[in-house]
């Protein structure tokens, strides 16, 4: 799988895509796959002030339930109606449509030790 | 080291994803739970079910011995019919859930849950230890290393088994079986029984022939829609049709009557294991009873979650099965209840992380087949 490089990653298997001080966050290939069919996801309320660690939401497969972690300390700005309505998009389009929060980051380069696509695919490897 | 059955490289082959399951190394899905869901509701799946165990009963006293270990009435079946059962202890809790298939009058083949299989054959040996000594009047063997099982459910099974088949099945009645060959040579016992709620079989052949008897169904099958299916949608099938599964709704301390199983409960034939027991809890009356259950506002039930008064004040029970169904779409669950609070319509609550979110008693089956 090709974990794209514009994207950061977790040890969670969660993405982020930071612009200025905004993340974008969602659930990885490889967290969707291991999943199964996503059939539910519970996400914040907008202005929710979130920690670094802290559980933001849920996925649920036909089979699992997994929490969902925030990478970073900052406030919900948006979250992805589209996704509340058609959970399977976690499985379609992980990377993209599927993207679950966007927060505004109190300090960005708390994020800076988050993996590289580089370093995620070894550490999928690892785990494996 | 995981256990493997006969069927393991066919599931690599078809980039399965295995897990686990009780000690043996099985697909939990291969495209997807979903979809091989619905495929075995609309066309046909394939299950490799090969983990079950299986138990060889025979001698003159096998229906005698048999009869006194379950609860069901094994004197009524005639050779080439099955019957759906559960064994109990003396307590009235259950040992397992299985279906004894009878091959002759003094022979039976017993097919229990893999994860019970070593306590259930001690079990066996246990009650045997009251019966006559002869050895020659009661043997009782675990045979589970001799049989490949495959399970071919759905709408096209019987179209799809019976291309393969010596026998004719057309006339074959639900719960019935018959002994002849498949692919060709394989002597097979091919049963029409399952645990999806579609019409179906189950087919049981020595271990070795597993994977040809695979491929030839799957080269039948496959242009007919039928896709193979992992443990997941084998749950997902079971609990459309409040099946229950053994280690989710029934354990050592489950009674039969609880569990909506009174309907294989013979207390009305010979004294069997557990019949004390069951009897006194069915002139008391059952506590708690297994019921299905629907949500009406967003959440997924799970086993485990707490079922609450649909004010939320009072706890009333446990869930011990639930999903999204992926027939209904809806999320669907089955537990036990307080038997006040058991009837179809009543409002409760279910707690899904601390919110306690409103849910319906409702009836079961969840799903019907139409077809």
């Amino acid at each position: 799988m090709n974990y794209p490089d514009h994207l950061k990653y977790t040890k969670d298997h969660e993405w982020t895509r930071l612009e200025g001080n905004q993340a974008t966050i969602g659930i990885t290939h490889h967290a969707q796959s291991a999943l199964g069919d996503v059939v539910f996801v519970e996400l914040p309320q907008v202005g929710r002030a979130l920690k670094a660690g802290e559980t933001f939401g849920v996925v649920e497969s036909i089979k699992a339930v997994s929490d969902l972690y925030s990478p970073c300390t900052g406030k919900v700005l948006e979250v992805n109606q589209a996704l509340l309505d058609n959970p399977a998009l976690a499985n379609q389009d992980p990377h993209q449509g599927a993207w679950m929060i966007k927060v505004e980051v109190a300090d960005p380069h708390s994020m800076d030790h988050l993996m590289t696509s580089d370093s995620y695919n070894k550490y999928i490897e690892s785990i494996q | 080291m995981l256990r493997k059955t006969s069927l393991h490289a066919e599931h690599l082959r078809l980039s399965g994803k295995m897990v686990d399951f009780g000690g043996w190394d099985l697909p939990i899905q291969y495209s997807g739970v979903i979809d091989e869901h619905l495929a075995c509701r609309t066309n046909a799946g394939i299950f490799d079910v090969s983990h079950m165990g299986e138990i060889d009963v025979h001698g003159e006293r096998a229906e005698e011995y048999l009869n006194f270990l379950v609860t069901n009435d094994v004197s009524k079946l005639t050779p080439g019919q099955a019957q759906y059962t559960v064994m109990c202890h003396e307590d009235g809790g259950i040992v397992d859930d299985l279906v004894i298939y009878r091959r002759a009058s003094d022979h039976f083949l017993l097919v229990v849950n893999a994860s019970n299989k070593d306590k259930d054959f001690q079990h066996l040996l246990n009650v045997k230890s009251r019966f006559n000594q002869d050895s020659a009047q009661l043997i009782v063997s675990d045979v589970s290393s001799s049989y490949t099982q495959i399970a071919v459910q759905g709408p096209k099974a019987l179209q799809i088994v019976s291309e393969l088949s010596s026998e004719p099945l057309n006339e074959l009645r639900n719960y019935c079986f018959t002994e002849g060959r498949l692919a060709g040579t394989i002597p097979s016992l091919i049963a029409r029984t399952g645990y999806t709620g579609e019409d179906g079989f189950e087919l049981y052949v020595p271990w070795e022939a597993g994977p040809e008897l695979w491929q030839s169904l799957l080269e039948v099958g496959t242009p007919l829609g039928m896709k193979p299916c992992g443990l997941g949608a084998r749950d997902t099938l079971r609990l459309e049709m409040k099946y229950p599964l053994y280690g989710n709704e029934l354990s050592d301390t489950t009674h039969p009557l609880e569990a909506g199983l009174a309907w294989v409960v013979k207390l009305g034939k010979n004294d069997f294991m557990g019949r004390p027991a069951l009897l006194r809890t069915k002139e008391l009356g059952i506590s708690r009873q297994l019921v299905g259950i629907k949500m009406l506002d967003k959440g997924i039930p799970r086993h485990g979650y707490s079922l609450y008064s649909a004010d939320g004040e009072q706890k009333i029970g446990e869930l011990t099965s639930g999903t999204q169904s992926p027939s209904l779409r809806v999320p669907v669950g089955i537990g036990f209840v307080d038997v006040r609070f058991a009837k179809p319509g009543t409002l409760v609550t279910v707690e899904i992380r601390g919110a306690r979110i409103p849910a319906e008693i409702v009836p079961t089956p969840f799903y019907r087949r139409t077809h």
